[in-house]
């Protein structure tokens, strides 16, 4: 794999974890608990969609084969998604989907931080933009994971069951591959494990506030990055494709 | 208006930018919030403007774009070409005085503290902004977003008015 191609990919990987993550928040349009938590999880749909499109279009410079920014986004199947396995697990109730933003959140920033010194010019700029972002999005969600692990036995039942249930799928944000390997070497990304060192300090501290107990690591399953997906991955894409499948090349 | 007779100079050209106003805040360019960074021509009188996102998924971004092209091809530019330039990432630490005092006017807050500042847990809890309709700071947060990704929402227990508080970042 040359260079090109590495970063190329590398660019989908984190492009797809934001376009992913974006559409299941966008699912709580509407349907929040409260307005300003309506207000919050589209305004970070938002920031992650304009993410998403920064890295496509970048994604779709490197490459000279005519494709777009939308035909990545909408004409791509799941097996062509390299998004981490973690973004695409069904919201669940409040407590679930905050959980899977902060154990995602805190990922994000650190690999942002680390980006921000990348041997790339646009990855390190895009970083930069993105890191501003994410700490917003990282701080809405700690800040109610620390509020639920502290309020009621039903708040503190359903983050701590939140947690157990997400847990198995934090360990495919850390998994690298030839991909890395390549980046790695021309220092354009950098070592996953540092940034998994990093992101335990950082949940960690976040749960001790909380009060949450870290589950032992049962049943960890990996393959995002390689394209291999849960089952929900395809429902989703679904829902959001449906609009170019049937009418193809609509625009707006 | 700027006069069409004379040809565009690059002075000219920046006046001209600075009267695109951006759409949710309209007392306030697009060159006052920092968005423009750059304009250049070439001889064959195309005009080059490099512009930076300030957020990642602000629609506004595809009105300033169109605004611009238009408003030069208008002004006797034979040709604009919009770069977009990533680095330095946009920051609200770019923003005059005078055009914090144009937001104050507008009813907006605008940001109190620098963005190298870490954006700390709970910190608006303890923070009070003041108000832009009373200038007092008897102030708390109701929502940490707001109607633009730029915005947070913020309530004045002083003159019991919301007012929008412009986000550091």
């Amino acid at each position: 794999m040359n260079t090109k191609e590495a970063l190329y990919n590398f660019c989908l990987r984190l492009a797809d974890n934001n376009i992913v993550l974006g559409q299941r928040l966008a699912e709580w349009c509407s349907r929040g608990p409260i307005l300003e938590e309506d207000l919050a999880m589209t305004n970070i749909s938002l920031d992650l969609f304009g993410e998403a499109e920064s890295l496509y279009e970048y994604a779709v410079s490197l490459m000279d084969n005519n494709s777009t920014a939308d035909h990545l986004a909408f004409l791509r199947s799941e097996r062509e998604y390299f998004n981490n396995l973690l973004v695409e697990q069904p919201n669940g109730d409040f407590a679930q989907t905050m959980m899977k933003q902060v154990l995602f959140s805190a990922f994000a920033k650190h690999l942002y931080e680390a980006l921000c010194n990348s041997h790339d010019e646009t990855l390190k700029g895009l970083s930069a933009k993105a890191l501003k972002e994410t700490k917003y999005h990282l701080r809405h969600s700690s800040e109610w994971i620390i509020r639920f692990g502290n309020g009621t036995e039903e708040s503190i039942r359903r983050t701590q069951f939140a947690l157990n249930k997400l847990w198995r799928f934090t360990d495919d944000m850390f998994v690298m591959n030839d991909v890395d390997e390549e980046l790695i070497s021309m220092g354009i990304s950098f070592n996953l494990d540092d940034i998994h060192a990093k992101w335990k300090f950082t949940i960690s501290e976040i749960f001790a506030e909380a009060n949450l107990q870290i589950p032992d690591a049962n049943n960890v399953i990996t393959g995002g990055s390689k394209g291999f997906h849960t089952e929900h991955l395809g429902h989703l894409l679904c829902e959001m494709q449906y609009l170019q499948r049937v009418h193809p090349g609509a625009t707006w | 208006m700027v006069n069409l007779d004379s040809p565009l100079t690059n002075e000219k050209v920046w006046k001209i930018l600075n009267q695109i106003p951006d759409p949710d805040i309209p007392v306030v360019s697009i060159v006052e919030l920092g968005i423009v960074r750059n304009v250049e021509n070439n001889d064959a009188e195309k005009w080059i403007v490099t512009i930076t996102p300030s957020y990642s998924g602000c629609p506004a971004m595809a009105v300033f774009r169109e605004d611009i092209k238009t408003v030069l091809l208008e002004s006797g530019a034979k040709e604009v070409e919009l770069k977009i330039s990533y680095s330095p990432a946009w920051t609200t630490d770019w923003l005059s005085e005078t055009t914090r005092e144009k937001m104050r006017k507008h009813g907006i807050a605008p940001p109190e503290t620098n963005s190298s500042q870490s954006v700390e847990l709970f910190a608006d809890s303890k923070r009070k902004i003041t108000c832009p309709h009373c200038g007092k700071n008897e102030t708390h947060r109701t929502s940490q977003f707001g109607s633009t990704p730029c915005k947070a929402l913020w309530y004045c227990d002083s003159c019991h008015q919301p007012f929008e508080y412009f986000k550091c970042y």
